[in-house]
């Protein structure tokens, strides 16, 4: 087993002791034990109930992801390849990424009322400023030496775009899809927490309310082995863009 | 002020006067938002007759108490990290995928453990924004200069004072970084649990707003929720953005 | 503009001026500038910090306009396109990071709607004359400094540029292999027969190299003088055991000092009169 692997696993059992430690500290009522947990979840998992949710969720979080990453990355390459654009609007992207989304959640449920479409807007609204900002500077953080090397190679600009520009901003640009993904699952689950009536943000409210403790921990937990997954994924993307470098 | 500048004020006073338009028309319904003459007033008002004086109050107090126990516990295990590399990269997708999961799901658990009161919502928010902490600390010290880190030894400085009067100065643009995400944090959980639990605070006045189908209220609420944090969050980042210049591209 | 008939590059009354932000005065970073460069020649031009050595090359490149007098490239006037025939190679690495060696090389032969076959033999060549033969598949971020300075040479050279510019391209390396990278220099210009300008603050490197160096005062940048070496055709860094070496490159040092001072802000100090 190879050094990394072994880090991890080392660090999954030291975890595993922490939260069993914390459950003989403060009782099954507040946290239950990870055996009972993952025996909950292994239930879960069995119940087709169970997945009717989790395909809810996916579907809105699916979408959500799309337009995020679709309209992201459109604004911040128009804002990165427009200097003035660019200069315009980036505090203005900065605030509105910094600004509390809660203080939209109840225009979203107003405009558009209890359902799917407001899951997804919930989800595009947490995802959509981080991919615009990261796909701009991105794009206005190349490397000036490659946009002299295509003026001196006689490239036209759509060439310089597809054959440097856009290569080279790759990397930083994934990086923000990574982080505008895991943003956009948060917004479609907080979506669910307030304006559904299926989903696994809905199953925690219903699992909140009746105070099943081992039901929140086991869908949480499941929810979070999902966002590390596709993380990971990303971020394996991401590292094959860079190319070492 | 610049031209972007002029720019932008032109930008954003028009998508004002287009929404104040839209809403006065009817196009947006009073149901859905009312027009933002409309929300300014209300703010007026809740500063002016003070009514919710209480509950700002009380919000301002947990925001304070969940930052200041974010930033620090953030620091320390961020810096123990660093100094464990091996630990930090087996975290490393731990961490990545903190953010992903809506840790409000543990309201209930804490209000057993804490009871139905201040400390439940502090946890919470503390909980949201110290791993934004965590990770910034361990990259600004990252950025250290090894050249700077050295000249402490070579001063002949003790580990902690090396710590604190070179590492920590050094750090600085990053760990404001992580110090305004852990107040951006900080609102949002608290407000967020204050929304959820309703007991008292900015939250529960909104949330008893939105029930009440009292927009006017509701809406200057949000204002001066936006307003707070705008300040706040603007203020952090000049001081951020002033740092990372004198500290020069690294 | 009279163009003298034997040079491939001339410059005449060239100035550049950066207007000033938000108030600051304008920056005189070049000028008056006049310069004949004959085909074939390696020609070096060194300078103090700030003179406007780089300014300059972009200016030669077409990749900026001079701001009051012309240039002309083989007799045609250059405004604002970089014209056929031009190689730059960049202080910065260039290096494409996203491709391989191979990949990075033969980038500009694709552009060009080339056969493939015919690319390879090209890209082979290249590789083959670099001797990067071994790293065909590696990516830069797998190699060093000076390599991927050679994957940017190689990439230049090609494409068979004419002129040959380089900006201070051994800045990052250490003197041995700056030494070592300056034999390489000489063999391309022997074999390719391009002109080479070549802009560095290493006084023994203009001096060993050229046939003629051309030095630059303070910003704004104007030649104080230009000094022929009259070195033979067939040379190297062994070159610097001949006499002469030290002479041209204590005339260099003489003209610079007081420039280099005046560059810093301190004025020169007067010889000792005894």
């Amino acid at each position: 087993m190879t050094a990394r692997r072994l880090d991890h696993v080392l660090l999954a059992a030291g975890l595993l002791a922490l939260w069993q430690v914390v459950h003989w500290a403060v009782g099954p009522d507040v946290v239950s034990s990870p055996w009972a947990t993952i025996v909950r979840a292994w239930q879960l998992i069995g119940t087709a109930a169970f997945w009717g949710h989790a395909a809810a969720t996916a579907t809105a979080f699916g979408l959500a992801s799309l337009i995020a990453i679709a309209a992201g990355v459109a604004l911040g390459l128009w804002l990165g390849l427009r200097r003035f654009a660019g200069d315009v609007a980036d505090p203005v992207l900065g605030t509105l990424y910094s600004v509390p989304k809660i203080t939209l959640y109840p225009l979203i449920l107003l405009a558009f009322g209890l359902g799917v479409s407001a899951k997804i807007a919930f989800g595009v609204i947490h995802g959509l400023f981080p991919i615009a900002i990261f796909t701009m500077n991105a794009i206005r953080n190349v490397a000036p030496v490659f946009r002299r090397t295509a003026l001196v190679m006689r490239l036209g600009p759509l060439a310089t775009a597809a054959t440097i520009m856009a290569p080279a901003a790759l990397p930083e640009i994934l990086a923000g899809i990574r982080i505008g993904v895991a943003l956009t699952l948060l917004g479609t689950l907080i979506g669910e927490l307030f304006a559904a009536t299926s989903g696994l943000g809905f199953a925690l409210i219903r699992a909140m309310d009746v105070h099943a403790v081992a039901d929140i921990l086991a869908i949480t937990m499941l929810i979070f082995m999902f966002a590390a997954s596709v993380n990971a994924i990303l971020g394996l993307i991401e590292r094959r863009a860079r190319h070492g470098g | 002020m610049s031209k972007a500048g002029v720019v932008r004020t032109i930008l954003v006073l028009a998508v004002v006067a287009a929404l104040e338009l839209l809403c006065r028309l009817g196009v947006i319904d009073r149901v859905t938002m009312v027009p933002p003459s409309r929300m300014i007033v209300s703010l007026a008002e809740i500063l002016a007759h003070g009514r919710f004086n209480a509950d700002i109050a009380f919000t301002l107090g947990n925001v304070v108490a969940a930052a200041g126990l974010a930033i620090v516990a953030g620091f320390f295990i961020g810096a123990g990290l660093h100094a464990l590399p091996r630990l930090r990269r087996a975290l490393v997708p731990l961490l990545s995928a903190y953010y992903a999961v809506p840790t409000f799901v543990f309201y209930p658990l804490l209000i057993v453990a804490f009871g139905v009161g201040r400390t439940a919502l502090i946890v919470m928010g503390a909980m949201f924004g110290v791993v934004a902490m965590i990770v910034n600390t361990a990259l600004g010290l990252d950025h250290v200069p090894s050249a700077v880190a050295r000249t402490g030894a070579v001063l002949r400085l003790d580990a902690v004072r090396r710590l604190l009067l070179i590492r920590l100065p050094a750090a600085a643009p990053h760990l404001v970084t992580g110090v305004k995400l852990a107040v951006a944090y900080a609102v949002i959980g608290i407000v967020a649990g204050e929304f959820i639990l309703a007991t008292a605070g900015i939250g529960k006045r909104i949330a008893y707003a939105y029930d009440n189908f009292d927009n006017a209220t509701m809406y200057g609420l949000l204002l001066l929720l936006l307003i707070g944090v705008m300040i706040v969050n603007g203020a952090l980042s000049a001081w951020e953005k002033r740092l990372h210049r004198r500290f020069g591209q690294r | 503009m009279a163009a003298s008939r034997n040079a491939q590059i001339s410059l005449r009354g060239v100035t550049k001026v950066f207007p000033g932000h938000d108030g600051h005065p304008d920056v005189h970073a070049l000028g008056p500038i006049d310069l004949d460069i004959a085909r074939g020649a390696f020609v070096s031009v060194v300078g103090p910090s700030g003179c406007g050595k780089s300014t300059l090359l972009d200016v030669l490149a077409g990749l900026s306009v001079a701001t009051s007098g012309g240039l002309a490239f083989e007799g045609e006037a250059v405004a604002g396109r970089v014209p056929d025939g031009i190689g730059v190679v960049f202080q910065q690495d260039a290096s494409f990071f996203w491709l391989s060696v191979r990949d990075n090389v033969a980038f500009g032969l694709r552009r060009r709607r080339m056969g493939a076959a015919e690319i390879d033999r090209r890209v082979d060549a290249a590789l083959a004359f670099m001797g990067l033969a071994d790293f065909a598949k590696a990516f830069p971020a797998q190699l060093s400094g000076g390599m991927r300075q050679r994957v940017c040479i190689a990439r230049t050279l090609v494409l068979e540029p004419k002129v040959l510019l380089l900006d201070e391209p051994f800045g990052a390396l250490d003197q041995q292999t700056r030494l070592l990278m300056g034999d390489e220099l000489l063999r391309i210009w022997r074999e390719t027969g391009a002109t080479v300008v070549l802009i560095t603050h290493a006084l023994d490197e203009a001096a060993m190299l050229s046939d003629q160096v051309a030095v630059m005062s303070a910003r704004p940048g104007r030649f104080i003088d230009i000094v022929t070496t009259d070195w033979p055709r067939e040379r190297d860094s062994t070159i610097v055991s001949d006499p002469r070496f030290g002479a041209i490159t204590a005339r260099l040092w003489d003209k610079l000092r007081g420039e280099s001072l005046r560059a810093m802000g301190v004025a020169a100090p007067q010889p000792d009169r005894q």
